[in-house]
């Protein structure tokens, strides 16, 4: 956006009038006052409660400072309630997710954007056609897909990979990379293909390092999606060893004491917002994609 | 969405393999053809086998699936169309139906308009509006599971819970949010709407920042005031974004599923079964292995419903949308 024409519905001469200046500054206090409240509020009162004793949060919950500072809360929960054990196994699930749908899109894309199979077209048909369908009817399939999967002959109920595997069908990784491969100078592949490159070469050591911003807006989005996923893990990880924190969090609420509870739950929250916080620009720029597609 | 052909004139055929150098018809060209072949097949085996395996055959199986009578110990068998009688026949789908409708109803009247006041607002923002979407975002990015509960205590019925307390500051409540049958629908549709609009603010502030200023000025000079401008210019400017925000919005919420599953688990009194919700009981809350007819049933009988809408949305939407 070039600063010139910097400008939306307000005319450069319009911010110059007094009247005007000050109404959008009223405006825009109002505004960020209530972002703050209802943006940061309910996550501070998390943070806050985190470290409360039960009985203040109980008593007081609005007041802004707490009679007394529990922090062994933080300690307990990630012990005593083994939140540790649900955290890594959220972190399991992420980084199998992850590697899987990187793959699938990865090798899916260049394959259907720069080596250009016969029927490649009705592939990348076949593969956005999924995108309009909603997620509800794959529920039960998928469910007896994954207590009786083809070949395997056993049940992968209870595994990490009954998460992991369904994950990479993701429509919208595949076409974004292809998207992108598809838009990088086909030069370069011929000149690799010259100097005797051959497919696997031009994928791992031309296509793959030109793609980096690509790579990194579906890794994010791959990690944080995983992290809020709730319903799926529920169903296919019903032994509660291997339950990330989003299935467990729900049942530990009835036999775990509040404050505990509350910093179990802050903890759940770190760290998608520490992502949020260092890859903010990617998540603001590209939110648009990545909401627009969702469901 | 098809990709288009970017190639250079003169560089025809794919680059899987050295096919070029042999000319055709000689019998290394048919070789190495079918060694281009095979190597874009490795490249394609994880989408196809991902996508075979956890997409395309489930979907098929989605349909054939509600045309049977399926538990896992018999081997299915075909029942006509009696998942649908069963389903149809089902109290609780009208219950359902209607629960979903108001879901849906309440989320446009609180979560569509929010946004994009928001949004336009904020694009006017000269410094900080960095700060702005982040604090927008930010719920978004909270794991949905932790915002239910946390929001579960906000909600809490007595005088001390959090929203009664600062109720209380104006001498208002106490409210029992999630147990009063009039009030629950209307709680659960707030905390959704919390956690989603962020994501719909930062859309429009994309497509605001993205308005030709050119048009603006043309405006000014025939003397259009704000008023005007924003009528004239900057909402005809988003009609395309807007569009697709509320079809999307609309199959977004026909699906909702943890609001009423953590929050009231469909109580109180049906107040807030859903059509999910309906569906989850069908298929997992039985423990005799389940109606996998009757999800599958109502699954794709939802499913149709979405398409046609959608279909007659964009018909009828189509001549004010491009």
């Amino acid at each position: 956006m070039a600063a010139a024409t910097d400008r939306a519905l307000l005319a450069p001469t319009d911010r110059r009038r007094a009247s005007v200046r000050w109404s959008t500054r009223i405006l825009h206090g109002l505004l960020l006052t209530v972002l703050a409240v209802a943006g940061l509020g309910p996550m501070l009162w998390l943070a806050k409660a985190a470290v409360t004793p039960t009985q203040d949060t109980l008593r007081q919950p609005m007041a802004l400072w707490p009679n007394g500072i529990d922090l062994a809360n933080l300690a307990e929960a990630w012990t005593r309630v083994e939140i540790d054990k649900y955290f890594f196994n959220t972190v399991a699930l992420a980084a199998g997710s992850w590697a899987v749908q990187l793959l699938v899109a990865a090798t899916g894309g260049y394959a259907l954007a720069v080596l250009r199979p016969r029927l490649g077209r009705y592939l990348s048909g076949a593969v956005l056609a999924t995108l309009f369908v909603p997620s509800v009817v794959l529920l039960v399939p998928l469910y007896l897909t994954i207590l009786d999967p083809p070949v395997l002959g056993t049940s992968m109920l209870n595994t990490f990979w009954a998460v992991w595997l369904p994950a990479g069908a993701n429509a919208f990784n595949v076409l974004l990379m292809q998207r992108f491969f598809a838009n990088l100078p086909r030069e370069i592949f011929e000149a690799a293909r010259v100097d005797g490159a051959g497919p696997y070469r031009l994928f791992w050591s031309v296509v793959l390092p030109m793609s980096r911003p690509v790579i990194g807006v579906v890794s994010v989005f791959a990690v944080i999606a995983s992290w809020k996923d709730f319903l799926w893990p529920m169903l296919v990880l019903p032994d509660p060893a291997l339950q990330p924190l989003s299935v467990r969090l729900p049942a530990l609420q009835q036999f775990v004491e509040l404050d505990v509870f509350l910093a179990a739950l802050a903890i759940s929250s770190l760290i998608p917002i520490a992502l949020f916080l260092v890859f903010q620009r990617l998540f603001l720029s590209s939110a648009g994609l990545g909401g627009a597609v969702k469901g | 969405m098809t990709t288009t052909d970017t190639r250079p004139a003169g560089v025809t055929g794919d680059l899987a393999g050295p096919q070029h150098a042999a000319r055709p018809g000689r019998p290394g060209a048919r070789l190495a053809r079918a060694r281009a072949g095979l190597h874009t097949l490795v490249f394609l085996a994880p989408m196809l086998l991902v996508f075979g395996v956890f997409s395309w055959v489930p979907i098929g199986r989605a349909v054939v699936m509600s045309f049977q009578r399926t538990n896992l110990v018999a081997d299915p068998v075909f029942v006509g169309f009696a998942n649908f009688q069963q389903v149809a026949a089902d109290p609780l789908l009208w219950t359902a139906v209607q629960n979903t409708g108001y879901f849906a109803l309440l989320a446009l009247l609180f979560g569509y308009p929010v946004p994009l006041v928001a949004a336009i607002l904020m694009s006017e923002v000269r410094r900080l509006r960095g700060l702005f979407s982040a604090l927008a975002y930010l719920p978004v990015v909270v794991p949905p599971v932790v915002a239910v509960l946390l929001w579960k205590l906000f909600y809490d019925a007595g005088e001390d819970g959090v929203f009664n307390t600062v109720l209380g500051w104006f001498g208002l409540g106490p409210v029992a949010w999630l147990q009063d049958a009039d009030a629950v629908m209307p709680a659960l549709v707030l905390e959704a709407t919390w956690a989603a609009a962020g994501g719909t603010v930062v859309i429009y502030l994309a497509a605001l920042i993205g308005v030709d200023p050119s048009l603006y000025e043309a405006a000014e000079i025939d003397g259009a005031g704000v008023w005007r401008k924003l009528w004239h210019i900057t909402l005809p400017q988003l009609r395309g974004v807007l569009l697709i925000t509320f079809i999307l919005q609309i199959i977004g919420t026909a699906q909702v599923f943890l609001e009423p599953f953590l929050f009231t688990d469909g109580g109180p009194a049906n107040r807030t079964l859903t059509l999910l919700l309906l569906i989850y009981r069908y298929a997992f809350t039985n423990s005799l292995g389940g109606d996998y007819g009757a999800a599958a049933a109502l699954s794709l009988m939802l499913a149709l419903v979405l398409a046609a809408f959608s279909m007659l949305y964009f018909r009828l939407t189509r001549s004010w949308s491009s």
